[in-house]
């Protein structure tokens, strides 16, 4: 009886989690790759196969072209100004004094407040008519902008906040590791007496690459699933212009209940994070850093 | 030479000042927000320092919708997702830490399979089970899908991992059971861990928006963060006094918790971050 408990005991140890894993996570993959094969709107009861129909009607669907194109625009600018912005800000406030250290707060307090606030913040600061962003334009002499309400300004607006959320976080990650780099290898620099340019390109930035790489895998990946702050700010217009994957797949299920189109656009999305993810294990296993 | 360092200096607080600035005047416009007319959120150039303060504001907010069911909805929702969590986590990371079974390869890929699914790509099936099991629309529904937590079973294990077997073997003599062991040798020899993944889980899910926003349909079940975002549409247009005190409500609890606890706030992020 007792070799019997023992020989199972791992396993009802990690029973609750793995149900709950797949029960709610690896199940429904399957699901939505079995309904992205099929005609459903929700409420007939037999659900018609259509192989790869939705695929193609996806491909020559200019809204969901549109969604595409545009969660990638997004991705391109606010990941990469985060991580450039990051970096140079990480460089510049990574001291240990308490006047540091409240600024590292102050750009990390976005990071933990919810999304929801944040988005209807920066609507009511983006507000053509009265909001605080066109009067500082106005103080220093510049043209006024339409933000949220112009197609042409929308999506670059969502891409200010998601940079203005996420850079803390981003920063705080990247002083963590310039903090882990051992100090004797800046002071065999100092020997060297090599130049702070030379430190940086030779011991800063090889040392920092994991930390960078994780974190831009890390960004790519959660930016391709922008929704909050389309969902309260735009709800994807004006025109599209802020029309998002996610969005995307949130308006053809719940909106309109086309489910196998919903479905396969979940597909997409779901290929393009496993690439990234396969990616990230790849080039991890590789190790991308000097020690 | 001097001067010219001392100008340097300057510069440089200058530059932190204005990095302050960015990232706290959006808080404090909340703030001035909250308290004016609304006669006085329609001018422009937009007023700084109201004539007078009206704290009515947030109780009109608050009565403004079943704000108390919501709040009660968001500590149900987010104190039962932490305790379940605290009982599916432990174990599994004990097992993976600590046992070789025959499986014990396979479940842990499935573990880290599942860290890297994102909610947004898996709403919609759930949804449509939920719904097949009359779910929806239920505490039940905010709450099952986060019972246990892949990210936290992987970090709790690392820290398992480095417990000294000596240790164990000590327990083990004393005729402990398996299940003591862990939790009462373990659990405590791992607690920042553990206190740093439930503050990190508390913060995601008392602000999550999405999950609650797909899976309910009436106030019976909202949180907090969904209740909130209703302030946009408002009967008789856009009243951004109200709105921004609503989300003082949400915000202000947060950033003092923030501010006491900054360091471990931080080290919560940035730990789970770059492990």
């Amino acid at each position: 009886m007792s070799r019997w408990l023992e020989r199972f005991r791992p396993y009802l140890m990690v029973a609750p989690a793995i149900i709950v894993f797949v029960l709610f996570f690896i199940y429904p993959i399957g699901y939505m790759i079995y309904l992205s094969f099929h005609e459903w709107d929700f409420i007939s009861p037999d659900k018609q196969f259509v192989g790869l129909d939705n695929f193609a009607g996806l491909s020559e669907h200019p809204e969901f072209l549109k969604s595409l194109e545009n969660t990638f625009v997004f991705t391109f600018f606010s990941v990469g100004i985060t991580t450039v912005l990051a970096l140079l800000l990480a460089l510049w406030i990574n001291r240990p004094t308490r006047f540091y250290g409240f600024v590292q707060g102050a750009v990390f307090s976005p990071h933990i407040i919810s999304l929801v606030s944040i988005a209807m913040l920066w609507m009511w600061l983006m507000d053509p008519q009265y909001g605080l962003l066109n009067w500082g334009l106005e103080m220093f002499g510049l043209p006024q902008s339409e933000w949220l309400a112009s197609p042409e300004t929308a999506l670059y607006s969502i891409i200010l906040v998601a940079i203005w959320k996420s850079i803390g976080f981003n920063t705080l990650i990247i002083i963590a590791g310039l903090q882990s780099i051992p100090p004797h290898l800046y002071e065999a620099a100092a020997l060297d007496q090599s130049s702070r340019f030379t430190s940086f390109a030779k011991i800063t930035f090889p040392m920092i690459s994991p930390t960078l790489f994780f974190l831009i895998i890390m960004n790519l990946i959660g930016s391709f699933q922008v929704f909050e702050t389309i969902d309260i700010m735009t709800q994807g217009g004006p025109l599209q212009s802020t029309n998002t994957l996610v969005y995307y797949i949130y308006e053809y299920g719940f909106r309109f209940f086309q489910l196998g189109y919903a479905s396969s656009a979940g597909v997409i999305l779901l290929i393009v994070l496993s690439i990234l993810t396969v990616l990230y294990f790849f080039l991890m296993s590789r190790r991308v850093h000097y020690q | 030479m001097k001067t010219s360092r001392f100008a340097l200096k300057g510069l440089n607080v200058l530059g932190l000042l204005i990095v302050i600035a960015i990232f706290a005047t959006p808080f404090v416009w909340m703030a001035v927000t909250s308290v004016k007319s609304l006669s006085e959120t329609i001018t422009f150039p937009p007023v700084w320092i109201p004539e007078t303060i009206r704290f009515e504001n947030f109780a009109l907010a608050w009565d403004s919708g079943p704000f108390l069911r919501y709040f009660v909805n968001s500590l149900i929702v987010t104190l039962s997702i932490l305790v379940l969590q605290l009982f599916t986590i432990v174990p599994a990371a004990y097992a993976f830490a600590r046992y070789r079974f025959f499986a014990d390869r396979v479940l842990f890929a499935l573990t880290m399979i599942t860290l890297m699914i994102p909610t947004q790509l898996i709403f919609l099936p759930v949804y449509l089970q939920f719904s097949s099991w009359g779910l929806l629309d239920t505490h039940l529904a905010l709450i099952l899908p986060f019972a246990a937590n892949a990210f936290a079973i992987f970090m709790l294990r690392q820290t398992f991992k480095q417990v000294p077997e000596e240790l164990l073997e000590a327990a083990r003599l004393d005729q402990a059971s398996e299940w003591k062991i862990m939790y009462m040798v373990m659990v405590p020899m791992a607690k920042p861990t553990i206190i740093t993944l439930l503050l990190f889980s508390f913060i995601t899910h008392w602000n999550d928006y999405f999950w609650p926003l797909v899976m309910t349909t009436t106030d019976a079940s909202r949180t907090l963060p969904v209740g909130i975002s209703a302030l946009t549409n408002v009967e008789g247009g856009v009243a951004w006094h109200i709105m921004m005190a609503g989300n003082m409500i949400l915000v202000v609890p947060i950033l003092i918790i923030f501010f006491i606890a900054q360091r471990h706030i931080i080290r919560a992020f940035v730990y789970t971050g770059v492990k």
